[in-house]
């Protein structure tokens, strides 16, 4: 018998994608939910930037947790599943973005153009925003060809910077209580740190090839 | 001028919408008293005020509808989210309650609560309210001038500002067992400023008693600055020389200055103050001068310059 999460079919995969997909949708059906029931609290639009900023950032963790969850379980196919996060994570930035142009701003161009520039929580954010584009962009089979893993790889190292200044913008912003994104950074320092760990265990080996057998 | 005289037709006209409210509110009250009988302590209702008189210094403005004013609240000795205090401020004991005006005084007093809504006629002041976040509302308080306790007690001549201290009591209040502030929260104005017709003590909103989210069983408003100055569930009122520290000040000097008068050329650090969105308003909309008081506290601040005391 063959286990399920080490190994499991094509099939199986293309379950796990359906289901992710619907859960990737589940917050974005809970926040129209709410706003057809009146559920958005006195300052919807406050609530509607906070709710994608904080599904953007929680889409930006989810996806920098595959590498770690699959390296700690030897799950591999869980890799399969890392595209459509990060997709998600930009999904939920359009949102964020378009709420804050739109909603907020209403396309007052003059007004973001000096927020972005004036304001460091905003320029941060726009900042991982425009970050986040081109990963969107190179995000399909083809643009991985077409780059190569290599360089692919490189240019999508990105998600890290793109991580900390969503940290740091949603820290920027807060008026006192840094609860939340005090969370979300230790959240964040975990992840990374896993990295490096891993990184100096591989190279363990390699530093010191007395202790490999004959 | 954004200030109106209170439009008598106007005030006959109040929305059905808002008398439903009170009404509903007021039974609601009756059964929540039946039950705090029962519960000494717990789950103070409001209780209708009567006897208000209107006044002149009152908008015309269309009022935020009492479920917003009441449940969309600023007061982080009950958490730091919005929707906290309406849950978690049900606990506070507003009874019995004393208010201490003290200092430099002739005539120290220890206010009873009780005692002080009878003490002075209660006006209906329907203000504007613009919080530093960017947000406005337009609230019905009821309350009288903070000049006419002040009167009472006798300023001495080395009383130059007032401080306010709001109730500390973790038990009470569970945002106070986190150290988001530093506790008591404290509040001052200068004298002439606390002396100003517009400066009230609020006992009351909607018609109602106020509701604890809102700073039972009294606060401060002054409507010319953000709402962070509006001390709630005030235990002290002190007359003093120095310029008095404030909660915010205390916390990040450079962002919450101690006049912190409503001024849309003067940014937060960290954001624009231009303009502001009115709760249940779509657009957001120019924020005034002293939120719109300009005419009646601009001569309080003349030849100074309010970039330099924000
Ligand atoms: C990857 C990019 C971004 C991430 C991860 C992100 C994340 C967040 C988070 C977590 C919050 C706070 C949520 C809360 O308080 O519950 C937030 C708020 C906000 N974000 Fe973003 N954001 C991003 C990009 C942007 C961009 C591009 C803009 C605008 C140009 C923007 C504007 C705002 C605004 C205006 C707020 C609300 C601030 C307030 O209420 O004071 N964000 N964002």
């Amino acid at each position: 018998m063959r286990n399920v999460l080490l190994n499991p079919s094509a099939r199986q995969i293309i379950i796990a994608k359906a289901t992710l997909f619907i859960v990737g949708l589940l917050p974005l059906a809970r926040l129209v939910w709410l706003g057809v029931n009146d559920g958005l609290g006195a300052n919807p639009i406050e609530f509607i930037t906070h709710f994608t900023g904080t599904w953007t950032l929680v889409g930006l963790l989810t996806t920098l947790s595959i590498t770690p969850l699959r390296k700690i379980s030897g799950w591999n196919w869980l890799i399969r599943l890392r595209r459509m996060l990060g997709l998600f994570a930009f999904f939920y930035a359009c949102l964020h973005f378009t709420t804050y142009i739109w909603l907020d701003q209403f396309f007052d161009m003059q007004m973001v153009v000096k927020d972005v520039i004036k304001r460091p929580f905003i320029t941060v954010g726009f900042l991982a925003f425009v970050l986040l584009i081109p990963l969107a962009l190179t995000s399909t089979n083809a643009m991985m060809k077409r780059l190569g893993g290599k360089k692919w790889q490189r240019l999508h190292r990105l998600i890290y910077a793109i991580a900390v200044l969503g940290v740091v913008h949603y820290w920027w912003l807060v008026k006192k209580d840094i609860t939340q994104p005090l969370i979300y950074a230790l959240v964040l320092a975990v992840l990374l740190g896993i990295r490096l760990v891993f990184k100096a265990q591989i190279r363990i080996p390699v530093v010191m090839p007395k202790h490999n057998p004959e | 001028m954004l200030i109106k005289k209170a439009d008598v037709l106007k005030a006959a006209d109040v929305t059905p919408y808002e008398i439903y409210l009170q009404r509903r509110d007021f039974l609601r009250a009756g059964s929540a008293l039946a039950v705090s009988a029962l519960l000494p302590g717990v789950a103070e209702a409001t209780t209708r005020l009567s006897g208000i008189v209107s006044s002149p210094y009152s908008t015309s403005e269309e009022k935020t509808p009492y479920k917003d004013v009441t449940t969309y609240n600023n007061y982080y000795e009950f958490g730091t989210d919005k929707s906290d205090p309406a849950e978690n401020a049900q606990g506070l004991r507003t009874r019995p309650w004393t208010i201490s005006v003290e200092g430099a005084v002739k005539r120290p007093k220890v206010w009873d609560i009780d005692a002080l809504l009878k003490a002075f006629p209660i006006e209906e002041r329907i203000y504007r309210l613009r919080c530093v976040e960017g947000w406005s509302m337009v609230i019905p308080w009821e309350g009288f001038a903070l000049a006419n306790l002040i009167r009472q007690v006798e300023p001495t001549g080395s009383a130059r500002y007032v401080e306010f201290t709001t109730l500390h009591d973790p038990a009470q209040m569970p945002g106070q067992r986190s150290s988001v502030l530093n506790w008591p929260y404290t509040e001052g104005l200068r004298l002439d400023e606390a002396m100003h017709p517009l400066t009230i003590l609020a006992v009351g909103l909607y018609g109602q008693t106020l509701p604890n989210q809102n700073g039972a069983p009294v606060r401060l408003v002054v409507p010319w600055k953000y709402g962070f100055k509006s001390a709630k569930s005030i235990v002290r009122i002190r007359f003093v020389e120095q310029q008095p520290k404030t909660a915010w000040g205390r916390a990040a000097p450079s962002e919450y200055g101690f006049y912190s008068n409503v001024n849309p050329q003067v940014d937060h650090p960290r954001w624009s103050q231009a303009r502001e969105r009115r709760i249940g308003e779509f657009f957001k909309r120019k924020t005034e001068m002293f939120n719109g008081y300009g005419e009646q506290v601009a001569q309080l601040y003349q030849g100074m310059d309010l970039r330099k005391n924000f």
